[in-house]
């Protein structure tokens, strides 16, 4: 009897976490943040604290960053428009455009990227929220203003280009989100989970995919609160919206002898440590992850 | 008054009361500290016991905290390795007080004081006491070199049946001398990185730069010191195993000049790693004598566990299945070798599959997931030594009967469950993708969890059972408080 006892708790054990995610095709709670996508925040050239053991860093002019991620609505507008002008193609599973290439030196696990055309997103995958109708790209319902995910550097670094601007550098990422006081994460020291979307925070969007979560709208921890649901006012000192937490953001820079592609921010699939701004991600520019994002600097 | 006294010389001066007291001192910082991570943490706890405790906690320091944290730890597990030493190997009953003292100090300053500097306010003081106290450690590893030189002609032996040289030096003593002096040398090299922490060395874990192409000769010494530690203290666990199972014949004799020359040749390739890009290639070449060396340990040991079984039993022969009964009889002697094998399938299996696919698939990876596998297989290798040397303890501590094979079978078979689990997590990507991944992570992680709570409660009960003999007024405890350390092991 003992040994039943045992032998049922732990298959009860086994069964809660083989129990199946909620298809993504569900529809999310659907809000409305009232923090608006197409808003530009100011940051203006100076000193600031970098890294972890805050060293002086000098960016010596002002830039403009987006006050949110991109979200599924707009890259699915982007989509169209550069399907329709040929600055993308569809290339087998993926939308593919080309990239000039880097310079490669052969250094020790150095990734080599001639010029080609490479992929930026899958069609085929069901975590890239935006489908697809009679040619025309939308953004599925309840994901509007989500933030796109499932998008290479290849395919960030081409919309910003698109549009004139470009994916921010390191630096510059650090700044927007960090201010110049030296604070770990966008808002202060302290860390809730009203303030960010992370690993088992509990939002309202959680358990649709499990611990790991789902995406949460763009400028979702903004003080107010979605169905019973408190959050914090979370933004960076220059008034951003989710730069800890919610998707990691592709940057810019391209490392000599290594040529991995750098993403900051953590995510809803991190723990807080993962949150903290100097922390990084790396893999190649290809990587597309439903847990990636990006925004654009002018 | 006079059962306080005795008490108290059991718990400080025998092999058996001072492993005690470091093995509960890490149980409990294993069981306060394990509530800041992991489902704990996700359940709030470690927000209550941060309130509770009154530790001051700052998100840049985190890093800091952990190796502190680390350190606490590994003195109490070094300090632990060396009474077992001086438990088991000959040396003048001076020379075992004063290692067995200077190192008991030396822990007990750098894990108390080393957490108070991490997480309860950066008192300087506390900064140097926890200096002060790994120093005493390393000294007291300079003592137990000394006392172990193989060279003196009071411990050549003249019995045949152990490794020895034609003049009589004793091999085994001579491994147990080569794993001391190696891993003081390697202690050097975190030392010297941490003499520069102030002036111009920040902290890191060694995981946040295996992406850095160009790494400092700091960041290399680092790399290095906290991997050949390890391996060291597991060659040493193994070496003790060696001695508890009566390791001779010819399966010795192959295997302790494998023992010498792989620890120093492993050794060599740690520290060359800061200079030279062929590093890597010795750390193999090392890594494969010793391991070898401990594979003939598993052969014999095997054998000797299988005849032992027979014999009670009272059967010369049998078949197979009587003799692989026989084999896991005992489960601490059986765990303590299936350990030494279980650890190729999720720590030197894994290190070499990490190798040998390097640029076809853990550089692809993401970094996150490159570093979960790099982070996972260190702590299960640390894990599983501490789990083998739970197996000699317990039987030194005179664990019969069914107490023996529930803890000793609990502790092999979760365990190597949660390891399992961890090792597989960490390989996840290899077999599901990050968008359906998380009822895979939780399946697993439930296991992992499940399975260490197991071996957790099973430590505890362990561990409750020795104090209760340590409060019993005829406790096993009482017929160790006048013996020496080897007496007592002996007995």
């Amino acid at each position: 009897m003992k040994r039943t006892t045992i032998l049922v708790a732990f298959l009860a054990f086994g069964l809660i976490g083989c129990a199946p995610i909620l298809s993504q095709s569900n529809p999310p709670l659907v809000v409305d943040t009232g923090v608006d996508p197409e808003n530009w925040a100011l940051i203006p050239a100076g000193e600031f604290f970098e890294g972890q053991f805050n060293h002086t860093q000098t960016i010596d002019y002002d830039y403009e960053m987006m006050v949110t991620l991109v979200t599924n609505t707009q890259f699915a507008e982007y989509l169209n428009a550069s399907l329709a002008d040929g600055t993308l193609k569809v290339d087998g599973d993926y939308i593919a455009g080309y990239h000039p290439g880097e310079e490669f030196h052969a250094y020790e696990h150095e990734m080599e990227i001639p010029a080609g055309d490479y992929p930026h997103v899958p069609l085929a995958d069901d975590s890239l929220r935006i489908d697809q109708s009679n040619g025309i790209f939308s953004a599925r319902a309840g994901y509007e203003n989500h933030p796109v995910v499932m998008v290479s550097w290849f395919g960030a670094n081409a919309y910003c280009d698109y549009y004139g601007w470009r994916l921010p550098t390191e630096l510059e990422w650090e700044k927007a989100a960090r201010g110049t006081d030296g604070r770990p994460f966008p808002w202060g020291e302290e860390f809730n989970n009203a303030h960010v979307n992370a690993y088992f925070s509990r939002d309202p969007f959680e358990w649709t995919l499990g611990k790991a979560g789902d995406t949460t709208p763009v400028g979702f921890y903004n003080g107010q609160t979605y169905e019973g649901y408190q959050t914090i006012d979370s933004p960076s000192p220059y008034g951003l919206y989710d730069m800890a937490g919610n998707v990691w953001q592709w940057t810019l820079d391209d490392y000599p002898d290594q040529h991995y592609r750098y993403l900051r921010g953590g995510s809803k699939a991190e723990y807080e440590f993962m949150l903290r701004t100097w922390m990084r991600n790396s893999s190649g520019p290809e990587y597309m992850s439903p847990n990636a994002g990006f925004r654009c600097v002018r | 008054m006079q059962g306080v006294k005795e008490r108290f010389n059991y718990l400080f001066s025998s092999t058996r009361g001072l492993s005690m007291v470091a093995i509960g001192l890490i149980a409990l910082v294993s069981a306060v500290w394990g509530t800041l991570s992991g489902p704990l943490a996700e359940l709030g706890v470690k927000e209550f016991m941060i309130d509770l405790l009154g530790m001051s906690i700052f998100q840049a320091e985190r890093e800091g905290r952990m190796i502190m944290l680390y350190h606490s730890i590994a003195m109490a597990v070094v300090a632990i390795q060396v009474y077992f030493i001086t438990g088991i190997i000959s040396m003048k009953e001076c020379e075992r007080v004063k290692v067995n003292a200077t190192v008991t100090v030396g822990y007990m300053m750098a894990m108390f004081f080393g957490l108070a500097f991490g997480y309860f306010g950066h008192n300087w003081i506390y900064h140097g006491l926890f200096i002060t106290g790994q120093a005493l450690v390393f000294w007291a590893g300079v003592l137990l070199a000394a006392a172990l030189w193989p060279w003196r002609k009071e411990y050549y032996i003249s019995d045949t049946a152990y490794a020895r040289t034609r003049s009589g030096l004793d091999l085994e003593r001579t491994a147990f001398f080569v794993v001391a002096v190696a891993m003081l040398g390697s202690s050097f090299f975190g030392a010297i990185a941490g003499m520069y922490y102030g002036n111009g060395f920040e902290t890191f874990l060694a995981e946040t730069t295996i992406r850095e192409p160009h790494k400092t000769i700091l960041q290399k010494s680092i790399i290095g010191h906290l991997h050949i530690m390890l391996a060291l203290l597991t060659t040493g666990v193994s070496l003790v195993i060696g001695r508890w199972l009566d390791f001779k014949g010819i399966w010795q004799k192959m295997a302790m000049p494998l023992y010498i020359v792989g620890s120093v040749i492993l050794t060599f390739g740690a520290w060359s790693v800061m200079v030279v890009e062929w590093a890597h290639t010795t750390i193999y070449v090392g890594s494969t004598f010793i391991l070898l060396g401990a594979l003939f340990l598993v052969i014999y040991g095997f054998g000797r566990l299988i005849r032992t079984g027979l014999e009670k039993r009272g059967l010369k022969k049998a078949g197979l299945f009587i003799r692989l009964a026989a084999l896991v009889d005992d489960p601490l002697k059986f765990g303590s070798l299936w350990q030494m094998i279980f650890m190729n399938f999720t720590v030197s299996g894994v290190g070499i599959f990490m190798a040998v696919r390097l640029d076809e698939i853990i550089r692809v990876w993401p970094y996150r997931d490159e570093r979960i596998l790099l982070a996972g297989h260190w702590h299960i290798l640390a894990t599983l030594t501490a789990t083998v040397m739970l197996f000699y303890y317990a039987d030194l501590m005179g664990l019969q009967g069914r107490a023996r094979k529930i803890f000793g079978w609990a502790v092999i078979i979760f365990s190597d469950l949660a390891f399992g689990s961890v090792t597989v997590f960490g390989m996840k990507r290899l077999f599901v993708d990050e968008a359906s991944q998380q009822p895979t992570v939780d399946t697993l992680m439930v296991l992992a969890d499940l399975a260490l709570v197991i071996v957790l409660l099973a430590l505890a009960a362990f561990l409750i059972w020795l104090l209760v003999d340590f409060f019993s007024k005829n406790g096993r405890w009482k017929k160790d408080v006048n013996l020496s350390s080897s007496q007592e092991v002996k007995a």
